[in-house]
């Protein structure tokens, strides 16, 4: 499960690959959350667009990383979400949390 | 309900296993000429039920979990999760939107998405015994086909 991820002027994108599940979250939620403490950005880009597959571990990974970037007072947006993830996403009613581009 | 095909899988709780149970759910079901939507709703529902025998009925031992798969003569796909875990004391509590007893990468959406994303859920479980998850995905018959 790797999340690739850039960085500029503050501005963090991370492209989480492959299917996301209950065995790979652990992962890449320690990978996001140091990627954060690194950057300290003002903005995270979560671009899900290799994202082949998500179960509800996709949800815990997103609120998790949503909440890292409240507390170091930055803004988070999900952008090019898969059909079969937006579809898990919007049945636990993630969009009146988080922004999806 | 006539059963035109089964298939029967076992196998340990790890983790690993996850991907492998949806896989061949989705393999299976391919004989009911599913929609790629119909597929991955077949997968994700799979996913969910097999990741809580993994993680709530074997919290530190692995233990045996068992796969059925059916294909009704109405066109659905019955999909039955059983385990021999530590079973559930409060079946309703389980399946309210955002209870979990599991660590931070659990979102306690388990049960809604599997609702979501099949026609029918029944969980039976007993404490000390396991849990079966039951679960019926119609899927549509296409024309000329």
């Amino acid at each position: 499960m790797p999340v690739t991820c850039r960085e500029d002027n503050r501005c963090l994108t991370a492209l989480v690959s492959g299917e996301l599940d209950h065995h790979g979250a652990r992962a890449v939620m320690n990978e996001l959350d140091q990627r954060i403490d690194q950057a300290q950005p003002r903005e995270l880009t979560l671009d899900l667009s290799g994202l082949t597959f998500t179960d509800s571990s996709g949800i815990a990974v997103l609120l998790r990383a949503h909440r890292r970037m409240t507390q170091v007072r930055g803004a988070m947006r999900v952008v090019s979400t898969p059909a079969q993830a937006g579809k898990v996403f919007r049945a636990a009613g993630l969009e009146r949390i988080i922004r999806f581009e | 309900m006539k059963i035109e095909n089964q298939v029967t899988l076992e196998f340990p709780s790890r983790s690993a296993n996850e991907g492998f149970a949806r896989t061949a759910a989705a393999c299976f079901a391919a004989q009911l000429d599913p929609t790629l939507e119909e597929v991955n709703d077949i997968k994700t529902a799979v996913s969910e039920a097999v990741t809580n025998a993994i993680v709530h009925a074997y919290p530190d031992v692995l233990g045996k979990i068992v796969l059925k798969l059916r294909i009704r003569e109405d066109h659905a796909l019955e999909i039955i999760v059983k385990d021999w875990g530590v079973g559930i004391a409060d079946v309703d509590q389980a399946r309210t939107p955002l209870f979990t007893t599991g660590s931070e990468e659990r979102s306690g959406m388990g049960f809604t998405i599997m609702e979501s994303f099949t026609d029918s859920l029944k969980v039976r479980s007993s404490p000390g015994k396991g849990t079966t998850v039951t679960m019926v995905r119609k899927i549509a018959r296409r024309a000329g086909r």
